[in-house]
């Protein structure tokens, strides 16, 4: 049996789980681990300029292919950079895996040089987390991290690696599990039987019914069963900012994202709701808005592969817990088998009811705002020229703010995976290197970070080892001159008093940054350059371009739910509410 | 409404943390805890009560199970169960209080495990609420410590909790 040390294990069993790309940043503890990357050429590591980047990278890689994401970290500092990051993963339940250096085992507790208890700081943002204790352990736990990370709901794990376990001079034999078992942890397989006929049952009696679809479909790869479904019942499907693209964004039967800057007919759809299939969807806040008063005559199945996933915000009156694919496809099974047939009539009168409401005040349908022209650009119609010149077929990763609901609503995606966004945490400056994550992964495809000035200034850093790994994402900037979400809301609750979202003339010249960076910058202020602009940014193949849009100040994002309230309770602009 | 929850804990470093973490991560309550390994040393047995309506309950043992580390969580308060909690107590005795706390002690069924000049140590076990039932009991008398362990239990009857 081959003898290796403790660094050259965790290399090994790293391509012995299959990662390709591991995104980190090197540092003392992590010395032993970074010799042995040295030391071989299987696996790719890739070198960003913060270590949040690092597992942004990693968790966008993650999404946009399904694969487990990995990073690497060094202790101290540079564990605890890559907390935010972990825990964009955790909330939007992305397999990944973390392995963070730590100082040698005799220290720990000493308040050691760059000693910080990763394994404490790091709990509540983990699904699970291991230290490794001997080199013997490291393979056996590596298999099990990407296990647990990838299995079930999925989420980030993290390694926790002590230098003296690395240490060249201690060779032991390596050995790779063929197989992982945990007595305590047992992912469901299959829907309860029971429950999915009585599902069934309800949902093909339903006179007005909405199929809710969430991140767990897109996560769980369940958007074919999904399609199947729903087109054999002929029902609406509105997807969560989550899922958008489980349900493709140009069907006809989509009816838009739901919830706190959904769309009217998607949210009226759902008020107004007799039966919702909710799958892969966990109800959260943004979503329902107030619990007490969501969809009053909703009898609701819910689908989830996580039991606390349901009934937690809002009860089910039939839970399913199991993989979305799984079950989806069950129902899919019992419904063909035994020929079910939908209430033609009903769904006919609900259909005409959804598109009443969708020419009334839908957002594909009707004007839902002033056009842009001349230096007025409309960031909404940014997105609708990036759609576009990308043909619908980009990936797009998204930063945190109005330029990212902008993106939600306006980009039709018709694929899974196509959207990158931080929905559940919501964090500035995830854009930039998860579009780097999806472009190591697709190389020939278009990738866009969508952004705001204030956003892209939170991992900016990373134009360089955009640079350094030949990753030519094209970065959208609606440039808004503002926090301008943040902006949003004090003009609606604060009498527009601006506390701390204007910058005072300090945003740096995009163009002259793209420059000093080798990239290739571009200004657009007047709407008539904007698509031939953009067709020169995405005819530039193989470079880095950052596009600066001037775009409208004082655009709000509607509609929006008025708070607290039900799900019809919207604002559909500065002036009309429903 | 008070539960009595046990669960089944790989006995690993850091599991009582995440156990802990949890609650109070999620806002939940922990009125007592008690822990140690089990026959099966890979494994320890956690008890713990807390407060909360049915909803709150069923999202504790969800959450809880969703844990790696947790291989088992029974709700004990859910069927006929056997509670015990055992209290330390030292409290002044001087006087013709002595003679009294020692009756109270015998009608508690507890013991007197340490004498000094004007102190006693009191042993009593049982049920949480026959615990507070002597603490009142010892009226006026000066308690100069507690200690409880913290409710452990069992279910009734065949069944058990198991890997
Ligand atoms: C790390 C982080 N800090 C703060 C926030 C709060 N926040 C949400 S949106 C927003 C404004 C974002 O500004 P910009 O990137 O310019 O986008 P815009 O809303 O203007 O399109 C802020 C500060 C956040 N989501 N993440
Ligand atoms: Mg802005």
């Amino acid at each position: 049996m081959e003898l290796l040390s403790g660094g050259d294990i965790l290399i090994r069993a790293l391509t012995d789980v299959k990662v390709k790309h591991l995104w980190g940043y090197p540092g003392g503890a992590a010395l032993h681990i970074y010799d042995a990357i040295f030391r071989q050429d299987n696996l790719n590591h890739i070198l960003m300029r913060h270590e949040q980047a690092a597992v942004h990278a990693a968790d966008a890689y993650a999404r946009a292919t399904g694969e487990v994401g990995a990073a690497l970290v060094t202790s101290g500092p540079g564990a605890t950079n890559a907390i935010t990051g972990i825990a964009t993963a955790y909330m939007d339940s992305i397999p990944m895996v973390v392995i963070s250096a730590q100082v040698p085992q005799e220290k720990i507790g000493e308040d050691a040089f760059q000693e910080i208890d990763m394994i404490g700081v790091s709990r509540p943002t983990v699904k699970h987390s291991y230290m490794v204790k001997r080199p013997e352990d490291i393979a056996e736990t590596i298999a099990k991290a990407f296990y647990i990370a990838s299995t079930g709901r999925p989420g980030p794990v993290v390694v926790d690696v002590p230098k003296d376990v690395t240490d060249p001079n201690n060779k032991v034999a390596y050995k790779f599990p063929e197989k992982v078992k945990l007595r305590s942890y047992q992912p469901t397989t299959r829907g309860h039987s029971g429950q999915i006929k009585r599902a069934v049952n309800l949902l093909i009696s339903a006179k007005r019914p909405v199929i809710y679809s969430g991140g767990g479909v897109v996560q769980g790869n369940a958007s074919e069963q999904l399609r199947a479904l729903a087109h054999r019942l002929n029902y609406p499907v509105t997807n969560t900012l989550m899922g958008l693209g489980a349900f493709p964004g140009t069907d006809r039967q989509f009816v838009g994202m739901l919830g706190m800057h959904g769309t009217f007919e998607a949210n009226t759809a759902m008020h107004h709701a007799d039966v919702i299939l909710a799958v892969g969807a966990r109800f959260d806040d943004r979503v329902t808005n107030a619990t007490e008063r969501f969809c009053p005559s909703a009898k609701i199945i819910h689908i989830d592969v996580d039991p606390s996933s349901i009934a937690k915000t809002v009860r089910a009156d039939i839970p399913i817990v199991g993989p979305c694919d799984v079950v989806l496809s069950d129902m899919l099974d019992q419904i063909q088998q035994a020929d079910l047939q939908i209430d033609e009539p009903a769904i006919g009168e609900w259909w005409q009811q959804i598109e009443e409401w969708r020419n009334r005040h839908g957002l594909y349908t009707a004007s839902r705002y002033e056009p842009s022209e001349g230096e007025n650009i409309k960031p909404q119609d940014v997105i609708k020229t990036l759609h576009k010149v990308t043909k619908g077929e980009a990936f797009v990763a998204s930063d945190v703010g109005q330029h990212q609901m902008f993106a939600a609503q306006y980009y039709l995606f018709d694929k899974p995976r196509q959207w990158i966004n931080s929905g559940g945490l919501g964090t500035m400056g995830f854009g930039l290197p998860a579009a780097m994550g999806a472009q190591m992964a697709y190389p020939d495809a278009n990738v866009a970070c969508v952004t705001g000035e204030g956003s892209i200034q939170m991992c900016i850093q990373e134009l360089a080892a955009c640079t350094q790994h030949q990753l030519p994402v094209k970065i959208i900037i609606l440039n808004n001159q503002a926090l301008g979400m943040v902006k949003q809301w004090q003009d609606m609750q604060y009498g527009s008093r601006y506390s701390h979202v204007l910058y005072e003339d300090s945003l740096p010249d995009f163009v002259k940054l793209a420059e000093a960076y080798g990239h290739v910058g571009m200004k657009v202020t007047h709407y008539d350059q904007l698509e031939s602009s953009m067709e020169e940014c995405f005819a530039m193949k193989n470079r880095v371009v950052i596009m600066d849009i001037s775009v409208d100040q004082h655009e709000h994002v509607y509609p929006m739910h008025v708070a607290p309230g039900s799900m019809r309770d919207m604002w559909l602009s500065k002036t009309e509410r429903t | 409404m008070k539960r009595l929850i046990s669960v089944l804990l790989e006995n690993e470093p850091g599991s009582l943390s995440r156990v802990v973490g949890l609650f109070s991560q999620r806002g939940y309550n922990i009125d007592s805890l008690s822990v140690a390994p089990t026959e099966d040393t890979t494994l320890s047995r956690l008890t713990l009560t807390t407060v909360g309506d049915d909803h709150t309950i069923e999202q504790i043992t969800k959450q809880l199970n969703k844990l790696i580390d947790v291989v088992k969580v029974i709700d004990l308060s859910e069927g006929v169960h056997i509670e015990r909690e055992l209290m330390l107590l030292k409290v002044k005795a001087s006087g013709a209080a002595r003679a009294e706390i020692k009756r109270s002690v015998d009608i508690f069924r507890g013991q007197i495990v340490d004498v000094g000049q004007t102190t006693y140590v009191v042993q009593i076990m049982g049920e949480s609420t026959k615990l507070d039932a002597f603490i009142e009991a010892l009226g006026d008398a000066p308690i100069l410590e507690v200690v409880r362990t913290g409710v452990c239990g069992l279910m009734r009857g065949e069944k058990s909790l198991k890997v």
